[in-house]
């Protein structure tokens, strides 16, 4: 038994079966369940390493669910592939990475924040379902298993941010908004699949981008997908859940999230690129695309500066950097009929993007585990209450100089070399959106100065005097983020070139995608 | 003979679905609102599936010599169904918690979280 | 809630008994006749709520434990993965019983049939193993909402 052809399915099975095993281990021991559910996706981690480091030497790979052999996509002779698949290429495990890094580092950060709280094997149940939802919607071929998947997680994130429900209301509240939101994105998204199926009998992703004539209902069903994906990526104006649900959420469960949104928003690419490509006209669904981005990125920083609480503040800036990701990949739709300026400053411009999903999952998930540290240490979230922090949490007080830095743009970390790339390849597409996105910039770091006077600068407060640093495993969890960012922001030249260019290379070139599934036919 | 009827029930349903979502204030009504619209999605997908004057897709005892309506469609409608009952058994004891916390369930008090 | 009069809970000691073998007849011919794990696990699901219905969630705490169901759910979806993961010899989720002669292994017939039970593999085991679950999880989810209805009450009334 071979199993280097089974890696694609083991990242997804292993913590599928931790999952259901954590309740059982419950009635044995409480301590193992979170010992139990790290281990897992340890194991995840290490298997994504490896699938990756497969992906990028030898080329995509693909699993067929049930089949005689793992690549076996046409059985004798059929003319589409019938089987549910899995079709891993560069931009999928680019995206399987950022997960697989976010749910482990959350899971450790768990085993110490969660001291105080009841119905913990639950939370660990419900941390490795949203695992596992996220995994199969980055790495599926099948449009609907995507939607399958689409509502594990779904589901899954909504009973963890309301988690805290049992004992205040406003959890409750947030939870409810998102549930709302999520299902109406699901049910879309599974109208729009009625569609293609009603039409071409597939539902392959492959198979359909093959034989795609772009007919009226085809629009109908990009009219559809398009918004609803933006919608649960949290992109302006159908950004009201995320500050809610982002700042009633257990902070490493925010942190989790953060990495689903990005889910969906690698969702909204692949349709994009990879099923409509040049049928559609690119130059039009790019331009929406673009608006989307510079109403994110404005409206959530002017939105984040006069916040009072400190995780609601980080979440309006989360929807504000999701507007660069859709400004630099909208720039590369944009220009894809258009050869030349493809190569000058269009796939810089997706460059740009697509880095950014991997910087902005790492440095706002730092700067929501300090968030989480504070809460966890001073019971409150008002900035106005807080103050003087810094001469008794000296490790948070770095991570979080680490995390504002990135976020604002500051070299030498990791947030200057993507929003670079993006604003020099916007600027030759059209100067105006690219003054827009330094301004944007520019507030970023105004309104992070402002948190960091407020929680840490200062005079010690009298009721903070036994606050001390955080556990060992937050601490931790904090130093690996710490050290991601500032390796990714001294050598971005590596990352570029090993991890983002094929991804990128992945999603405009749709022949690569078709011709893995269905054997080059 | 029944023609395009049942895409107009699906348009009613998710139609009714959207006004119920939008415009009622009792968090119940609400889901009752995704009910509608869920339910109007599988009607939908399971029409797409009919073949006209067809039967039902299973061999065992099958009357011999009729064509059969596809059955990939039913299994994607049951697919549905079952994550509709998970969203909606969760829904409602998020509205149950709500209760418990807000003491109504009128969205116009249930606004703790603004700005 | 409170308990029904007696004839509901005389009709109920007759026929939740019945509803539960139904349920279970449609689990285990799901690979021939309509049916399947989710559908018969809902129809034995509604049994339990009936018997909640009918007794009251006081009295019914009595003979509905949710520990119990919630350690069967648990070896319902247990069932459900290690299945999965048995025919990873070959593939995830491959049918090894099928056509093999041992368990559940006669070769199914391709067209119209009389039905064979002892066809279909893997499938007719994942069955059980869903209905299983389902049947549990109704258990759970009703009595949890009842227990969560009898503690708002308490909190209006005081």
């Amino acid at each position: 038994m071979n199993l280097s052809n089974h890696v694609p399915i083991l990242i997804i099975a292993i913590p599928l079966l931790a999952a259901f095993l954590v309740p059982l281990i419950n009635r044995i021991s409480k301590k193992a369940t979170g010992i139990l559910s790290a281990l897992a996706l340890s194991v995840s981690l290490i298997l994504t390493i490896v699938l990756a480091v497969k992906i990028l030497t030898v080329g995509p790979q693909v699993y067929i669910f049930g089949a005689t052999s793992p690549s076996l996509a046409l059985p004798s002779g059929l003319k589409f592939p019938i089987r549910i698949m899995f079709e891993v290429d560069a931009m999928g495990i680019f995206m399987g990475l950022i997960t697989a890094v976010v749910s482990f580092l959350g899971a450790i950060y768990s085993l110490s924040f969660l001291k105080k709280y009841d119905g913990v094997d639950k939370y660990y149940s419900l941390l490795l379902l949203l695992t596992v939802g996220m995994f199969g919607m980055e790495f599926t071929g099948d449009i609907f298993n995507f939607f399958v998947f689409l509502e594990i997680a779904s589901i899954a994130s909504v009973a963890l941010i309301s988690f805290r429900g049992v004992d205040y209301g406003e959890p409750a509240e947030a939870g409810f908004k998102y549930m709302v939101v999520s299902s109406i994105s699901a049910l879309m998204v599974l109208f729009a699949v009625g569609i293609f199926y009603g039409q071409y009998d597939i539902l392959n992703l492959a198979a359909i981008a093959k034989v795609i004539k772009y007919s009226q209902l085809d629009k109908i069903a990009l009219g559809l997908l398009i918004p609803v994906l933006a919608m649960k990526a949290g992109a302006v104006p159908m950004h009201m859940w995320t500050p809610d649900a982002y700042s009633e959420a257990p902070a490493p469960i925010t942190m989790i999230l953060v990495a689903a949104s990005q889910a969906s928003l690698y969702a909204l690419f692949r349709i994009v690129f990879s099923l409509y490509n040049i049928t559609m006209n690119t130059l039009t669904v790019g331009w929406i695309i673009i608006i989307f981005g510079l109403l994110s990125m404005f409206i959530g920083v002017t939105m984040a500066i006069v916040q009072k609480d400190i995780k609601r503040l980080m979440a309006y800036h989360a929807v504000s950097q999701t507007g660069y990701m859709l400004l630099g990949v909208g720039v590369g739709l944009a220009v894809l009929a258009n050869p030349i300026a493809l190569q000058n400053y269009g796939i810089t411009a997706m460059e740009g993007g697509i880095f950014h999903i991997m910087n902005h999952a790492m440095y706002k998930g730092l700067l929501f585990l300090t968030a989480g540290a504070l809460f966890f240490r001073t019971g409150t979230r008002d900035l106005n209450k807080m103050g003087g922090l810094a001469h008794s949490m000296k490790y948070t007080t770095i991570f979080f100089i680490i995390g504002a830095a990135a976020i604002a743009g500051l070299p030498p970390f990791n947030g200057f070399a993507s929003k670079l790339l993006i604003y020099e390849s916007v600027y030759r597409f059209n100067p105006l959106l690219s003054i827009i996105a330094m301004v944007v910039s520019i507030l970023t770091l105004a309104s992070f100065v402002k948190v960091f006077h407020s929680a840490f600068l200062g005079p010690k407060l009298p009721q903070f005097k036994e606050v001390k640093e955080v556990p060992r495993s937050m601490v931790f969890a904090m130093a690996v983020l710490s050290c991601i960012i500032i390796f990714f922001g001294l050598f971005p030249d590596l990352i570029v070139k090993n991890l983002v260019h094929p991804a990128v290379m992945s999603l405009i070139e749709q022949l690569q995608y078709t011709g893995t599934a269905l054997g080059g036919m | 003979m029944i023609g395009n009827l049942p895409y107009v029930a699906v348009v009613i349903f998710i139609g009714l679905g959207i006004y119920t979502l939008m415009f009622k204030k009792n968090l119940i009504k609400i889901t009752i609102g995704i009910v509608l619209i869920e339910n109007g999605v599988n009607l939908f997908l399971i029409t797409l599936g009919y073949r006209k004057g067809a039967i039902a897709p299973i061999y065992t005892q099958a009357p011999s010599g009729q064509a059969m309506v596809l059955p990939t469609p039913q299994a994607l409608t049951l697919t549905s169904i079952v994550i509709g009952i998970a969203t909606t058994a969760l829904i409602l004891s998020i509205a149950m918690m709500i209760y418990k916390h807000y003491g109504t369930l009128d969205t116009d008090e249930v606004r703790r979280l603004r700005g | 809630m409170k308990e029904m009069s007696r004839i509901v809970k005389t009709v109920t000691n007759f026929v939740y008994g019945f509803i539960i073998i139904f349920g279970l007849y449609i689990i285990a011919h799901g690979h021939l006749t309509p049916g399947g794990g989710f559908q018969g696990g809902a129809v034995a699901g509604s049994a339990f709520a009936l018997l909640l219905v009918s007794y009251g969630s006081l009295n019914s705490n009595k003979f509905l434990k949710k520990d119990i169901f919630s350690l069967f759910e648990n070896f319902g979806l247990v069932l459900f993965i290690v299945l999965g993961f048995s025919g990873l010899g070959i593939t995830f989720f491959y049918n090894f019983l099928a056509n093999s002669g041992s368990w559940f292994g006669n070769a199914a017939f391709i067209g119209i049939n009389p039905g064979d039970m002892n066809t279909g593999g893997v499938i007719p085991l994942m069955n059980i193993a869903v209905g299983l679950e389902v049947l549990s999880a109704f258990g759970v989810i009703v009595l949890t909402m009842a227990s969560g209805a009898e503690f708002t009450k308490k909190k209006e009334k005081s």
